[in-house]
């Protein structure tokens, strides 16, 4: 599966994601007289939901049942040892030795990405130098994505709540701060479009990422652009009808889903692939979202030389004893003057 | 893919030879493989050429039978047909799936990769070899295609679609030249967004080749050495007391009397223990000579034991069972001897087993003992850090000494040396000890200087032979994993003269001296204690004209005794 196969593909399936809610919407009720809004707008956002959930806890609990036998942090600064060695805030965070670091460097890899931070590059000079230079457009992409969605979603809580938290509006507010446009534009879509556009231009352009890039990689991506794009579609071109949206999304929410008139099918297009990206991130590589809690390589203590971590199936094993290697060795042992357990037995008893 | 040759298999018939470090540098480019119209990677297992100079050889019968590991056999790695069980498939699979059961950080390290690539170009063998499937993402990846086939719904009914691969013979050698092409040192598993350990994934392969008694001879007979005599060198008793005393006599030309150590001795306050390294291979031996004249020195209360006269521990690159057993030999003999703690050597793997792994594995042995938290009889000083393990390193003893004052040092004996120092990869990035090694140094020498900050601390890079690959039949693997270490040492040589490269791995000292010579033959390689032993005064010695190698002390140049 090379690059261009792996974009085809992906590509591919993306846009038949879009084709079967315009096909079921607006293609089948002009030709058959079939109306499948119901299934597009409850049954599959439903089920969507459930698989979401379901699948999310499934494979967390999975993950959780599996044990930690060694306590293995990466240590990303200097131990805590003697009293007089520097270990400062700076240490406490990349080199915890109590819960309370561990927290810190917890939040610090959520909330900031700490270690895609560190990032360098490698650039190979004239001959045989080698220089490393800082690298963090990869940081800034990551960071604008992950938070630009988070903005996303969080204003979306306006269709799914009423009254809706106080926070929407102000979110809403600080995002279209820049009345440009009416109706008000919303920085963090466009954003979210462009950090897409350049993790995806990432992978097809630098040739590591291009060899390592899998069919799983372009796929989340295009999917993701795709329900990007259609959102500002619906909001900025084809002008949805808000009210029978929220209509239809407060029926869900209230278990009493019901289909209003006059919802167009780009709306349908939408909320089709966010139901696919629901049921399709427990088992993708998104799942990283709930993982990255569990990595005992950031979520533990580096204490193991303080406090004893059990490992729960710690083998009882046979190891090679002093008096096995007293009985091989004795002779020569005393021969070099060396301390031993047991005499030599005398050369009457050899015999 | 113009770096991953069409057909391979067998060997070139030529005899395998090192070329000049320009061209390997010029073999080196990174820039070789852009169009992209590649076949991908998933399907390139048969295509893989296992070169020579880039693996060691395979592990004899005997070692295996030795610690009683399965399928001994003789094999040959450039062999097509590598003698395997019938039911090979069926091992690695069950075992695979027995490790992902028992090991958090591996079940998830298969599942949450988003092939970022902020690891990619973090390994040295990668930066040294350009070969992508070096990359740490694609080394795991060579395991998460197997995963998801075997072990995942989507993998099973999409396949190549999601990513997934068949295990056949070509994976399983594909896997094979890649796992003895890692080191474990974790560097990219600093930079991973989600800690992904590349060491983890490198340690269960390197589990399940052991199941099916695919190891290499440079790790396994480490192993087998080490259960028997206690040291990876195959030492006995008698012969370890010989070589110690060989060192005695090297002392007492240097300092002018003899010093006396003890083995084996019960009630001794604490327990030495260091890396057989040290003194069976220079320069490590000048690093023990250098333990013996501190220890002199302090007049301590320690003894040697013969028995657990290895700090090293090549369990860790063969199996977590073995690694136990090894290991449990440390505190057997600290219980038998009645030692109050344990003093570790310098050491890069052993004191990742110390700190990570030995407390966990085996503390439960040193019940009924008379271990206890570990004092330094010198200073009084409390090792809080070492409370549980009750191991303390050198570093962090000599440390704490030279901050109390006890020692009394002549720096400019170093004088002729300008110092660097290289982390090791272990004590960095699975300890954290950075400052403690730095400031002994900085105490000891006049002349310090740090090489490039991305190279060193817990972005330090390995010295290109850890993990049991510091073996002499892959020195081409050796020179381009150890190209990043030897760039950023060529950096400081240039600029500020480096001529000394201190580290406190005994595996280091193994390697780092082929690469210097190769790279920048002008620096030499040291360890730390090597260092103190240079600068330290002991009492009643006579005017020192020779340091630890002989060679005249700066000013005694004209010295009658040189």
């Amino acid at each position: 599966m090379n690059a261009i196969l792996s974009l085809i593909l992906s590509g591919g399936v993306v846009s038949m994601l879009v084709a079967i809610p315009l096909l079921g919407v607006w293609a089948l009720p002009h030709v058959f007289g079939i109306h499948l809004e119901w299934l597009f707008g409850i049954v599959i956002p439903y089920l969507a939901v459930i698989i979401f959930f379901v699948g999310i806890v499934y494979k967390v609990v999975q993950w959780g049942k599996c044990p930690v036998p060694f306590r293995i942090p990466s240590t990303c600064a200097q131990q805590k040892s003697l009293p007089w060695i520097k270990y400062g805030y700076a240490q406490k965070l990349d080199n915890p030795v109590s819960t309370a670091g561990v927290v810190g460097r917890m939040i610090l890899e959520v909330l900031c990405f700490r270690s895609l931070f560190r990032n360098t590059r490698v650039e190979f000079g004239s001959g045989e130098a080698i220089t490393y230079k800082s690298a963090k457009w990869l940081w800034l992409g990551a960071m604008a994505f992950h938070y630009c969605f988070l903005v996303v979603i969080l204003r979306h809580l306006r269709f799914v709540t009423e009254p809706m938290p106080f926070f929407v509006p102000i979110i809403e507010k600080v995002d279209g701060f820049f009345q440009f446009f009416l109706p008000t534009v919303y920085q963090s879509g466009l954003l979210l479009g462009a950090a897409l556009t350049f993790l995806l231009l990432r992978r097809l352009l630098d040739p590591k990422l291009r060899y390592i890039s899998l069919v799983a990689d372009y796929f989340p991506l295009f999917l993701i652009l795709a329900i990007v794009k259609t959102g500002i579609l619906m909001r900025y071109v084809f002008k949805a009808d808000v009210v029978s949206i929220k209509e239809l999304t407060m029926g869900l929410v209230s278990f009493h889903p019901t289909i209003p008139e006059g919802i167009s099918v780009i709306f349908y297009i939408h909320i089709f692939l966010v139901s696919i990206l629901f049921a399709y991130f427990p088992f993708s590589k998104l799942m990283h979202m709930a993982g990255v809690f569990l990595s005992p390589t950031r979520n533990l203590s580096n204490n193991s030389r303080i406090v004893r971590h059990i490992n729960p199936w710690n083998p009882p094993l046979k190891y090679h004893t002093y008096e096995e290697y007293e009985d091989d060795f004795r002779e020569k042992m005393i021969e070099a003057g060396l301390p031993v357990e047991k005499q030599a037995a005398s050369p009457a008893a050899k015999e | 893919m113009a770096d991953i040759p069409k057909s391979w298999k067998v060997a070139p018939p030529k005899a395998w030879k090192l070329t000049t470090p320009e061209e390997l540098v010029k073999d080196t480019d990174h820039r070789r493989y852009t169009l992209g119209l590649e076949k991908g990677w998933l399907r390139t297992a048969p295509d893989v050429e296992i070169k020579p100079g880039m693996h060691c050889h395979a592990a004899l019968p005997k070692r295996l039978e030795d610690v009683g590991m399965p399928n001994p056999r003789t094999w040959s790695v450039m062999d097509e047909d590598w003698k395997l069980p019938k039911n090979w498939k069926e091992i690695i699979l069950e075992g695979f799936k027995d490790r992902l059961e028992r090991f958090r950080s591996f079940k998830l390290f298969m599942d949450i990769c988003v092939r970022c690539g902020a690891c990619a170009d973090k390994c040295h063998y990668f930066i040294g070899s350009a070969d992508p499937k070096n990359m740490p993402v694609l080394r795991a990846e060579l395991f998460r295609s197997v995963y998801r086939k075997y072990f995942t719904t989507a993998g099973k009914v999409l396949g190549p679609i999601a990513g997934a691969r068949e295990l056949n013979i070509d994976v399983l050698k594909e896997w094979w030249y890649y796992l003895y092409q890692c080191t474990e040192c974790r560097r990219c598993s600093v930079f991973c967004p989600y800690g992904i350990d590349t060491a983890e994934i490198t340690l269960m392969g390197r589990e399940l080749t052991n199941l099916l008694g695919l190891n290499i001879d440079w790790i396994a007979a480490p192993v087998a050495f080490c259960n028997r005599t206690g040291n990876h060198m195959g030492i006995q008793p008698h012969a370890y007391k010989d070589m110690i005393e060989f060192f005695l006599d090297e002392i007492e030309t240097i300092i002018g009397y003899r010093i006396e150590p003890t083995f084996n001795r019960k009630g001794a306050e604490i327990l030495f223990i260091t890396p057989s390294g040290d003194v069976f291979g220079d320069p490590g031996t000048y690093t023990a000579m250098g333990y013996l004249m501190l220890f002199e020195a302090l007049g301590l209360d320690y003894t040697w034991s013969t028995y657990a006269s290895e700090g090293g521990n090549f369990g860790l690159f063969t199996s977590n069972e073995i690694m136990k057993k090894l290991n449990a030999k440390m505190y057997a003999e600290a219980k038998r001897l009645g030692v109050k703690w344990i003093l570790g050597g310098e050491c890069g793997h052993m004191w990742r087993v110390v700190n990570q792994y030995m407390g966990t594995m085996n503390l439960d042995m040193a019940e009924g003992s008379k271990m206890e938290e570990p004092v330094s009889p010198i200073t009084g000083t409390k090792f809080e850090n070492a409370r549980s393990t009750k191991m303390v390193h050198i570093t962090e003893f000599t440390a704490d000494l030279i901050k109390h004052g006890k020692l009394k040092l002549d720096p400019s004996r170093n004088d002729h040396l300008k110092v660097t120092y290289h982390d090791s990869c272990n004590p960095a990035r699975a300890m954290g000890l950075l400052e403690e090694p730095r400031y002994v140094i900085k105490n000891v020498c006049n002349n310090f200087y740090e090489m490039p900050p991305n190279t060193i601390r817990e972005q330090t890079f390995c010295c290109g032979g850890g993990s049991g690959l510091n073996a002499g039949e892959d020195m081409e693997l050796r020179m381009r994993g150890g190209m990043p270490r030897a760039n950023a040492v060529k950096y400081v040589h240039e600029k500020y003269g480096v001529n000394k490269l201190a580290c406190v791995c005994a595996i280091d000292r193994a390697v780092l001296p082929n690469t210097m010579e190769y790279f920048v033959p002008e620096v030499d390689v040291t360890g730390v204690h090597e260092l103190v032993a240079n600068a330290l005064i002991l009492e009643g010695e006579k005017e020192r004209t020779v340091d630890l190698r002989g060679e005249p002390l700066p000013g005694m140049e004209d010295s009658e005794d040189v």
